[in-house]
């Protein structure tokens, strides 16, 4: 496999994108310090989320992700049940004009784990309803290949916990759910830092989404450009195609013509 | 009438619509990146002038805000429980 141009380009749903890292629009302290890190992450999609109108509410996100020139990717985080998260989508339709959404069905508030059951209720629905659905998943290959079936425009499993940081818990299941899939896999949730992401894209990973490592470090711009890098590094390195790993020594320098020292 | 709107009671004209249910939620004119949700069914944009209102209507209407995977920590306002029926 080599990396020509064209390998640069990769494909979501119907369109062609450039970059492999998809940002969170939430937790920055000000729309100043989102637009900085947006945009020093070269992303080109970001997540936005649907609530109650707040009229005193300064300023809009959207004004933003306009400016950059950014993709607006609804999600329906907070919804529950198969039931509220297809109201949630069709909501987002409406408000943003697109089919597409990212689905999230949580099952519990203290993991934020997905349930699994009503997230391939609501995939399914979604999909005959016309919709671009990228589900929020769990890092479960039978589970990914069942939202595949039902038509998701990809798999989005977790590395670990929402906003955890704790990175990749199961590569060896990222990386099944990766080899398997037809889809474009985009690892969601866990990513803390700079090698985490690296990581993602050296099992398989089409895409990265990382929103609290970039928002929740000291330096959200710095570290946007860190996983910038590393999604980058982490793809050419998966193209690459890496050395076997050994548990003994394998010289790179030949034997034959050593000289007698002794 | 009074309708609820956004999990709070406004009194409306008898003849309101749900455009002015919007406007008195706080929508701006363009109603960019805004959805409203007559008794939890999504009522397309285009509709809003022609629907009326009967009293006891419940009225929801979203705008964007930052999302991430999920937020966190309160920074954004907290997880709805979805939109009621």
């Amino acid at each position: 496999m080599t990396l020509g141009r064209s390998d640069a380009q990769w494909t979501l749903g119907d369109r062609e994108w450039s970059s492999r890292l998809i940002a969170g629009t939430g937790g920055f302290r000000s729309l100043e310090q989102m637009e900085e890190a947006l945009a020093a992450a070269g992303t080109e999609i970001v997540t936005v989320a649907l609530r109650r109108i707040d009229p005193s509410a300064g300023g809009s996100v959207l004004d933003v992700i306009d400016r950059l020139g950014l993709f607006v990717l609804p999600n329906t985080a907070g919804c529950y049940t198969a039931r509220d998260a297809v109201r949630t989508a069709k909501l987002a339709r409406e408000a943003f004009q697109t089919d597409w959404i990212k689905l999230e069905v949580i099952g519990d508030d203290r993991t934020l784990f997905p349930d699994a059951v009503e997230l391939a209720t609501a995939a399914e629905q979604l999909v005959a309803d016309g919709f671009t659905v990228l589900p929020y998943t769990n890092d479960d290959p039978i589970l990914a290949r069942r939202l595949e079936a039902v038509g998701c425009a990809a798999v989005m499993p977790l590395g670990s916990p929402i906003g955890s940081g704790a990175g990749i818990r199961n590569p060896y299941n990222i990386a099944i759910i990766a080899e398997r899939a037809a889809v474009p896999v985009i690892l969601d949730a866990g990513i803390g830092t700079a090698s985490d992401a690296a990581l993602a894209m050296e099992l398989g990973c089409s895409a990265v989404l990382a929103a609290s490592a970039i928002f929740g470090a000291a330096e959200p711009t710095t570290m946007a450009r860190a996983l910038r890098a590393a999604v980058e590094s982490g793809h050419l390195a998966r193209a690459a195609g890496r050395i076997p790993q050994r548990t003994y020594a394998e010289p790179s320098t030949a034997y034959e013509g050593i000289p007698d020292l002794s | 009438m009074r309708i609820e709107l956004n999990g709070g009671v406004v009194e409306l004209a008898d003849a309101a619509t749900l455009a002015d249910a919007a406007r008195a939620a706080g929508a701006p004119q363009s109603a960019r990146g805004v959805a409203v949700a007559l008794d939890g069914e999504v009522v397309p944009r285009s509709e809003w002038d022609s629907t009326p209102l009967r009293d006891g209507a419940t009225v929801e209407v979203l705008a964007a805000i930052q999302g991430g995977a999920v937020d966190l920590n309160g920074v954004v306002s907290a997880p709805s429980r979805g939109i009621r029926s």
